[in-house]
């Protein structure tokens, strides 16, 4: 076990306010950075950057080496699904070869919760959690955090409904914390099976009906239903999920005009939300994943760069 | 005159008293009284002088899984943690569930420092299907048929077993004891730890404590329909407790044990992610600590048990999902019991020998008074030294105990297996 506190980015549970402020002021300079004619700069030059995803995530990983492409950090990339883990081999083995391949920072995703907490412990290369089970996906939160900040100015005050599989989902954990932390109010709307089965000391109200819901929000965030929770039992069916927790055309009327639409992606456009919805103006799920380059490349910055005194450094200037 | 045990307190089940106690060459006590010399003296000055412990869940991996454990080894944590036997679980590779492997499994235990007593399954290969040859397995000595590792899911059959196992009285000489680890798969399968507050904070699915009530609830029913005797192992929540106690004094018969981390740990240890925490049933809440320390005291619980349960440390370095469920126990039951329990040491004594050596149906050699023609099967404790648990320097194959680096006051000194010290100052002798 490491004795002192990690530098690591496993979760949003023990960051503080300004931590998290931190990271969203910094990214302000990345998303000028992703908007340059060259997006590129020199700051983690000979720094390596390994996606180490022992779950499948298209998004995700491009998300974090598009990242560390923008500041010239080498990356390497392993996948369980045509790896040596196939042939046997443990997680601790697999985390210790790519440490000796050189690795910096591990970005690890993994279907089991803990996991990145586990590989902190064994490596001493930095971890990035990029989703563990149904724990914590901390990126996903900052980048969430920091689109409803560039729209609204502050989460201080919003009210957020995040709405649908709540139980199984790592982005609601990180969320709940994230923006309840910065001041917004959380209500979480989903039938009682896809809640977790105990919501004590969670900083949230709950609700089984969207319907009431929707006009008092500030911002409406859905996540991803997804088939197996019928065979689980968990939900009758995909069309009744849809007839009273998804977002279509009807209910997004009551939604206020200056609300925010949201979703971590994949959408499943006809389920947990209408396809015209979510091209509705409110909508900035693709603002969310542009930010999300922006954000890891803050995080990245952090770990491994030369510090948090930007304005010394030449690192962000553009390079060839 | 042999084997002399000098300067130490007496406690067994008729009381305490300051005598030193002459072992025999036979291995049965001739003298207890003071003052006494022989050839061979142990030192038991400020020393408590008990009958050795019955551990009534102990998996000794062997056959099948000798990486993480051997009888041999088991055996000699078991020595060194006071028990002088260990009631070895079936679930082996393959399982003990025939005479076969029913005797390699003692031919083994005959070389180790333990008397090692093999339980047999209730099914054949634990399949949970069709009954294992319980008569047979009886006319050879097995007393206790469990299916451990898992509880038998279907009710009728477990109707079945319970009336057969009745029929097996007189040829076993007592009543045959069916041990059940109580878990209803259906609402605990794909969880990892107790259902509750942490399990929802960590991301990690839950077992709820229902999951085991269920089938407490149903086999005190069972009980009552076909007077069998039932064990009920590792009780871990307050609702199974309760109904335990209840069905006690309506008079069933029906006996339980608890492990010492489930009144000595809490689901809060998960929030590690360290799958050493990972044990079935879960660690529980502290209002289950509570309530299995009340039943260990009221007598609705027993004795204490350990279900130990060695796991490789690369079997333990997976996700908490993945890795296997189990820690180790015999190393430092006694320990944790007199910090953790709540009892007095009467009490825990009690608990760790005589009590268990009833359930097992091996009161003729274990658990005995501590007095003259009682076999020598005992174990000599220091209840003040303090030591810091470390699972590396266990006998254990394995090094997956949930205390690691914790101090813990209180240690067994010596242990005496049938007349021999088997372990002298916390070290095996052979």
């Amino acid at each position: 076990m490491n004795s002192t506190p990690s530098r690591s980015l496993l979760s949003i549970e023990g960051m503080t306010k300004s931590d998290i402020e931190e990271i969203l002021d910094l990214t302000d300079t990345f998303d000028e950075i992703g908007r340059r004619p060259i997006p590129k700069v020199p700051a983690l030059r000979g720094r390596t950057v390994a996606t180490v995803f022992f779950e499948n995530s298209t998004r995700t990983r491009l998300s974090f080496e598009t990242a560390a492409r923008r500041l010239s950090a080498d990356t390497m990339s392993f996948g369980a699904g045509s790896s040596s883990l196939s042939k046997g081999e443990s997680i601790r083995d697999t985390v210790e070869v790519i440490e000796a391949y050189g690795a910096d920072v591990l970005v690890v995703r993994h279907p089991a919760a803990g996991i990145a907490q586990r590989i902190d412990n064994w490596t001493d290369a930095l971890v990035v959690n990029a989703g563990d089970g149904c724990h914590e996906h901390p990126t996903q939160a900052l980048l969430d955090a920091y689109t409803l900040r560039k729209h609204k100015g502050s989460l201080n005050g919003l009210r957020i409904a995040i709405v649908g599989d709540i139980r199984h989902s790592r982005v609601a954990r990180s969320d709940v914390l994230a923006f309840t932390m910065l001041g917004a109010e959380v209500v979480l709307v989903a039938p009682p099976t896809l809640l977790p089965p105990s919501l004590e000391g969670w900083p949230v109200t709950i609700s089984y009906d969207l319907d009431e819901v929707l006009p008092t929000l500030d911002v409406c965030y859905l996540l991803r239903m997804q088939n197996e929770r019928i065979s689980e039992g968990l939900i009758p069916s995909v069309r009744e999920y849809t007839a009273d927790y998804g977002l279509n055309i009807k209910r997004a009327a009551t939604l206020p005009k200056d609300a925010l639409i949201c979703h971590p992606g994949p959408t499943n456009r006809g389920i947990e939300i209408e396809a015209a919805v979510a091209s509705d103006p409110r909508s900035v799920i693709l603002d969310q994943v542009s930010n999300g380059v922006s954000i890891r490349m803050a995080v990245l910055f952090l770990l491994l760069g030369s510090g948090r005194n930007l304005g010394a450094t030449s690192e962000l200037e553009g390079g060839q | 005159m042999s084997l002399v045990i000098r300067g130490g307190t007496i406690i067994d089940s008729e009381g305490e008293k300051k005598a030193d106690v002459a072992i025999g060459d036979d291995g049965l006590i001739t003298e207890v009284s003071s003052n006494l010399k022989g050839e061979e003296e142990i030192d038991a000055s400020g020393c408590i002088v008990t009958s050795g412990f019955v551990d009534l869940h102990s998996h000794l991996r062997e056959p099948g899984q000798e990486d993480a454990e051997t009888i041999e080894t088991g055996a000699r944590g078991g020595a060194l943690g006071g028990y002088t036997a260990l009631i070895a679980m079936p679930n082996t590779t393959p399982a003990m569930d025939c005479l076969a492997v029913i005797e390699q499994v003692r031919a083994l235990g005959e070389k180790s420092v333990c008397e090692i007593i093999p339980t047999g399954t209730m099914t054949v290969g634990r399949n949970g299907e069709q009954m294992s040859p319980m008569g047979e397995l009886v006319d050879a000595g097995v007393g206790i048929f469990t299916d451990d590792g898992n509880g038998l899911q279907d009710p009728r059959l477990m109707r079945r077993i319970m009336e057969y196992s009745t029929g097996l009285t007189h040829r076993l000489g007592r009543p045959v004891v069916l041990a059940q680890h109580c878990e209803v798969e259906a609402l605990s399968s794909g969880g990892y730890m107790h259902e509750g507050a942490w399990s929802s904070r960590l991301g990690i699915p839950g077992q709820p404590a229902e999951a085991e009530e269920l089938m407490v609830s149903r086999d005190i029913a069972l009980v009552r329909l076909t007077g069998a005797h039932m064990h009920f192992q590792h009780l871990s929540t307050a609702g199974s407790v309760e109904m335990v106690r209840l069905a006690k004094q309506e008079g069933l018969p029906i006996t339980a044990e608890a492990t010492t981390h489930h009144f000595s740990l809490t689901d809060e240890s998960c929030a590690s992610y360290d799958p050493v925490f990972k044990v079935h049933p879960p660690l529980r809440t502290d209002q289950d600590v509570i309530a299995v320390r009340k039943g260990l005291s009221d007598g609705t619980i027993d004795a204490i048990a350990t279900d130990h349960a060695p796991h490789t440390d690369h079997s333990k370095e997976k996700s908490f999902d993945e890795a296997p469920p189990g820690m180790l126990g015999l190393e430092t039951a006694f320990s944790v019991s007199l910090e953790d329990s709540g009892l007095d040491l009467p009490q825990i004594l009690a608990l760790l020998s005589w009590r268990p050596a009833a359930i097992a149906g091996v009161l003729d050699r274990h658990g005995n008074t501590v007095s003259i023609g009682a076999k020598a099967n005992l174990c000599v404790i220091d209840p003040d030294i303090t030591w810091t648990v470390s699972g590396n320097l266990m006998a254990s194959r394995s090094s997956n105990t949930p205390y690691e680096g914790r101090r813990l006051r209180g240690r067994v000194r010596h242990t005496i297996q049938s007349g021999e010290a088997v372990v002298i100052d916390g070290e095996i002798q052979r």
